[in-house]
Formats: structure tokens, sequence, C-alpha cells
């Protein structure tokens, strides 16, 4: 599978975020977006998913359909307090048609195994996020697109992280990642938003 | 130099033709609309009276065209949404944000001059007559789709929720219009008295045309008008977000 | 994918029972205006009695137009609305999976407590009867045109009643043949004319909704 995108522009309250943006991404490969809050990370990983539409330019997807091969990890962790971690995560593999044998790994990986019966609304905001980093494992697919996955983990639920990842890149997965801490996950490419505003504030 | 958005400029650039050409559109249509207008209604005055309501009827001319008006600006507003949603037209929204407001208007004056001619004819401002009862509807509907107008920040977002909103009620509307129908002869056998149908007289008809054709190019220049504002509000508000990227 | 559909309802429902849950109260808040329009009209049954086919379908309307904007609402604060979108399936069966599991939670549960507000407003078996059924067919109707204003919902941050107001238009048609039906059942008269239209009203609302409602979610994330 390929991902190309050639020449995307992102106008958001009236400004380019950024404008003539384009990369190129194939199996095994990661693409690492740094940039200040509000240089359009976020607008870049919902554009690629889908849920934002395009200003200019395209995205192509080269064997295999995107709602077919993408994960989408966001800011929220899209949990539910009134379900247990289980149910959370059952939830999901069954909405992604995913059969769930997975699901069990997912849970001991993320050291989430012994929250598994207990309700979404006692975990910490570090273990949320592990539940939606669970959805990775869980789930197979070839692009994951992580918006700041880092956030709120731990130095141990980081290196879990990087683990996932090196996995997921080792099976011929793609990785789309965002972060404004330095997170180190060995980028192939990597591409830094948010430098054309600093010339216009110079 | 802050980079200009490619979309942005696209926006601006389309509206001055239709800036230019309103321009000259707006006298022409005013224009036209006054003498159809006095023409029409100098007609109606001339007509002899009723037999049942002697001079009563002349509120119809001001009372039939806005029924017509409120019916047919939801219809510029439908064609105007088809416009944002398919073809992504930026005039359309501009159209339809400002139509809204005449739309309701001339619905309520429909139900305003229709309660006034009720009260000598009917003996009361407000029957739950099928006709009177939709046209509450479509004032609702009118009201509602102005709300949701106001309930957004970013214009481009609320131009294609309330266009959403308004093909719904496009499709809607008929259905409506024909329960209320059904309804009304359900409750009330057709005791209220009803001027109009194909046998109006040519004396009563006539000016009738005559007032719809003013009121319609009415409606026409101050639509343009009004979307010459919205255009114009919109430039503000662009200008002023270039402005504060400036001084950071 | 009708696995994925059946687990979303079953996901819903859960979340609708359990603590936090929304499940009871429009079967509550329905009771409760059966008890407040004695107090308006008064506590003559034979009065009542005469207005209480028409109340039911005002109480359920209003009932069933509660906590519209939670929807989709709830998914949208905890990012789960952005999953919904991206799932692979098509948006307007994700909508109307929702909208079922909501009226399982609102709706079918206003029809259970016809019954309770049938003996409040002194009502008879044959209306109570008709208005229960009737409304296990306009319930879902309502429900159906109120996922349309529970997406535009999404996009506005204070939207309560502002979808109310939207949305009431759009369900005059199922008041009138519901509580038309509702009263030619009660009067013994012939009912199929009413019965049928409502039923056509309701298939329309089930195709109208949904997709409206999806349109109105893929606009609503573009912010």
């Amino acid at each position: 599978m390929r991902l190309t995108a050639s020449g995307i522009s992102c106008v958001r309250g009236g400004r380019a975020l950024y404008d003539g943006l384009s990369f190129s991404l194939s199996n095994g490969e990661l693409l690492l977006l740094t940039g200040p809050n509000g240089s359009g990370k976020t607008s870049l990983l919902r554009q690629i998913a889908g849920l934002l539409p395009l200003d200019a330019g395209s995205i192509v997807f080269e064997g295999g359909e995107r709602s077919e091969e993408t994960h989408f990890v966001g800011h929220a962790s899209a949990v539910k307090d009134a379900l247990t971690v289980s149910e959370n995560l059952s939830f999901w593999c069954d909405l992604y048609g995913s059969s769930g044998a997975l699901k069990g790994a997912a849970l001991s990986k993320l050291r989430l195994a012994p929250l598994a019966p207990l309700p979404g609304r006692v975990l910490s905001a570090g273990q949320k996020r592990r539940l939606a980093l669970a959805r990775l494992v869980a789930i197979r697919r070839t692009l994951w697109l992580l918006d700041e996955p880092d956030a709120a983990l731990d130095a141990e639920g980081r290196a879990t992280l990087l683990e996932i990842i090196a996995g997921h890149r080792a099976r011929g997965g793609m990785a789309i990642v965002s972060s404004h801490t330095t997170l180190n996950v060995a980028p192939s490419q990597a591409i830094a938003l948010g430098e054309s505003k600093e010339t216009v504030a110079a | 130099m802050p980079r200009t958005p490619r979309m942005k400029m696209s926006e601006l650039a389309n509206p001055n033709r239709f800036m230019r050409f309103s321009r000259w559109m707006i006298p022409l249509f005013a224009a036209l609309a006054l003498p159809l207008l006095a023409y029409g209604f100098y007609l109606g005055f001339q007509a002899p009276p009723e037999r049942d309501q002697g001079y009563m009827f002349r509120i119809m001319f001001v009372h039939v065209p806005a029924a017509w008006l409120a019916l047919g600006i939801y219809t510029v507003m439908a064609v105007a949404a088809l416009g944002t949603l398919v073809w992504r037209h930026p005039l359309a929204d501009v159209a339809q944000k400002a139509a809204a407001p005449f739309g309701a208007s001339f619905a309520l004056i429909c139900l305003v001059t229709g309660s006034i001619w009720g009260y000598p004819t009917w003996g009361t401002f407000w029957e739950w007559d099928g006709r009177l009862t939709s046209m509450l509807v479509l004032f609702l509907i009118y009201l509602g789709i102005i709300a949701l107008w106001r309930a957004f920040e970013e214009p481009l977002l609320a131009a294609k929720a309330v266009a959403i909103l308004t093909l719904a009620g496009f499709i809607n509307i008929p259905i409506v219009k024909f329960s209320v129908d059904w309804w009304s002869t359900l409750h009330q056998p057709a005791s209220v008295f009803r001027l109009g149908g194909p046998t109006m007289h040519a004396a009563y008809l006539t000016p009738l045309i005559f007032c719809a054709l003013g009121f319609s190019f009415l409606f026409g220049a101050m639509l343009m008008v009004a979307m010459r504002s919205e255009i114009l509000r919109r430039r503000v508000r662009t200008l002023a977000i270039f402005a504060a990227q400036e001084v950071r | 994918m009708i696995r994925a559909l059946a687990s979303l309802i079953r996901r819903d429902l859960k979340l609708g029972v359990r603590a936090g849950g929304s499940l009871g109260t429009a079967f509550v808040f329905f009771l409760a205006i059966a008890m407040v329009v004695p107090f308006a009209v008064g506590p003559d049954l034979d009065v009542l009695a005469r207005i209480g086919g028409g109340m039911i379908w005002v109480a359920a309307l209003l009932s069933s137009l509660l906590g519209l904007d939670r929807i989709f609402g709830a998914d949208a604060e905890d990012g789960g609305l952005d999953l919904l979108l991206l799932a692979p399936l098509p948006l307007e069966a994700v909508v109307a999976a929702k909208g079922i599991a909501h009226w399982l939670i609102t709706g079918l549960s206003i029809a259970l407590a016809v019954p309770l507000f049938g003996i409040l407003l002194g009502l008879n078996a044959t209306t109570v009867a008709a208005a229960a059924v009737l409304l296990l067919i306009g319930t879902p109707a309502i429900t159906s045109f109120g996922l349309i204003g529970a997406a535009l919902a999404v996009a506005l941050p204070r939207s309560g009643m502002l979808t109310a107001v939207l949305i009431l238009p759009f369900t005059i048609p199922v008041l009138i043949f519901g509580s038309a039906a509702t009263q030619s059942i009660a009067a013994g008269e012939y009912f199929g004319t009413p019965v049928k239209l409502l039923l056509a009203v309701a298939l329309f609302s089930f195709v109208i909704g949904p997709v409206a409602a999806a349109a109105a979610l893929r606009i609503g994330r573009e912010t």
C-alpha cells in the first residue's frame, strides 16, 4: 500500500495553516509531524483520515481502501465511562469488523488486562490513552494516524507505544505521527509545520 | 507578508462580478417594482366592491402576493441550498442567507393581512383553516432557519448546515401542507369564505397580477441589497482575521 | 455489517441503562405532562377524557424531543464520533442504528407509559390501546426526524432548545395523523385513512432522517 499526498492545503479561520504540502509514504515507513500548537498537525491528520475536506491538492491511496485500512487516534480517547475496559474495546472491534481475536493480546500489551472488568470512569488519563492505543493492536490496519499519541503517557507507556509502532512497521504498516515533544520513533520522514508563520512574525 | 490562502481569493473574486452587476440591477428592479405596484394598487382601488365583503377584499392585493412570495422564496432558498452543497457556488449561500428574512417577512405579512381580512369577514382574527395553518408552519420553518444561521460563527459551515435543513424542509413542506389540508377538512367543513380560484373576475385578477409582479421585483431588489451587505460583512470579517495575523 | 450495527445498538442501550444514562427520563416526563394537564384545564374527567387522546400525542412529541441533542453530542465530546464516521460502514446505517437505540430508550418507554397516562386522564381502554399501538409507529418517526436536529446540534455548542425548534415543524404530520387515528378509533369511526397516512409519513421519515442527519454529521465535523 502507498499513500501519496500532493499539494494539499488547509485553510482554517481565514488563514492557511499549510499550502502545497506533498509527501509519499510506503510500507514500513513513518512520517513524523512536528510543530507548535495550532500549526496544523491535527488538521493534516484529519485531512488524511478524510474527516476534513482538502482545500487544495489530492490524497491517493494505492492498494487499499482508506475506510478499510486506516486507524485514527485523536486527542480524545473515545472511552465511554459507563462501559468496562473490555466492553469499550470489544465495541470498536465489532464496529471495525475485527473478530476480536487479538483483543486479549491488545489488553495485555497495553497493561490493561487487570483493568478489563473495571468501568471507564475509574481510569486515569494515561490509562484511557492506553485503551485508545489498544485499538491499534486489536484491529489490524495498515495506516495509523496518531495525533500526539504520547500525551498523558508515562515513561513505561511511552516505551510500549514505541514498541507497538516498531512492531507495526516491521509487519509492513505505515504510520503518520504528530508530536510536539521529542518522541523517539525513528521516522523515515519528517515535516515541520508552522515554519511559514515564523517568517510572518519576523 | 502573510500568504493569502487560495480559497479566500476565489471567494472574494467571484462576488466582485456580482457586486458590479448588482449595482445597476438594484435600481432597475426598484424602478420596475414601483410603477408596477402603483398601477396594481390603482387598479385595485378602482375595482368594484365585492358582493359579500364590500371593499375589504382590497387587502388581497398585499395578502396574496405575500403568500406567493413566501412560498416562492423558499423555492429560491432550496435552489441556493443545492448550489451550496452540489455546485459549491460562493454566492449560493449568500443568497440563501439573505433570502431567509424576506421569506419570513412575507409569511408574516401574509398572516397579519390574513388576520386583518379575517376579522370583518369571518368574525375572528384567526381561523384554523388549512391555508393559514400551513403558512404559520412555513413561518416557523423560516424562523428556525434564521435561528440556525445565527447559531453558527463560521459562515461556510453555517451555509452547509442550513442548506441541509432547507432541503430537508423543502422535501417535507408538501407533506406538511397535505397533512394540514387533510386535517382542516376533517375538522372544518368548508365554512370559510374563499376568494380565488380560476373563476376570479378580471377586475380583481389584473391588479393582483400587477401587484404580484411588483412585489417580486421589490423582493429581487431587496435581496440584492441584502446580498451585498452580507458579502461586505464577510469581507470585513476576513480582513479582520488578516489584520489580527499581521499583528502576531 | 449487521454485527457491527447490532453491536452499536447494544452499546448505546447499555449506555442508556447504566448509571448516567437517560432510561426513564422520557417515561417520567411523559407522565409529568399527564399530571400538569389537569392543573391547566381543571380536574373534570369528562373534559380530560375528551382531550386526552390528543394530549397523549402532544406529550409524546415533547418527550421524544427531549434529549435529542445527546444522541450524537456525547460521542462528539469524547471523540467517539470521529471513529463512528471513520468506521467501514455507511454513515446512514450508523445514524439509523443510533436512532433505533435512542428510540428503544425513549419512544418505546413512552408507548409503555400510555396506560398510566390513560388512567390519570380517565381515558377508556380502547383509546389507551389504540394510542399505545399508534405510538409504536409515531414515535420512531419523530425520532427519525429528530436525528436531523441531533446531527445539526453536533456543530453547535449550546443547541438544546434550537434542536427542538427546528424539528417541531417536521413532526406536524405525525401529530396530525397519529392523533386523528387515535380519536377515530376511540370514537369507533373508520380509521384506515389516518393509520395508512401515519405509516406513510413514518416510512418517509425513516429515509429522510438518516440521510439528512448523515449529511449534517459529515459537514459538522469539518470544523
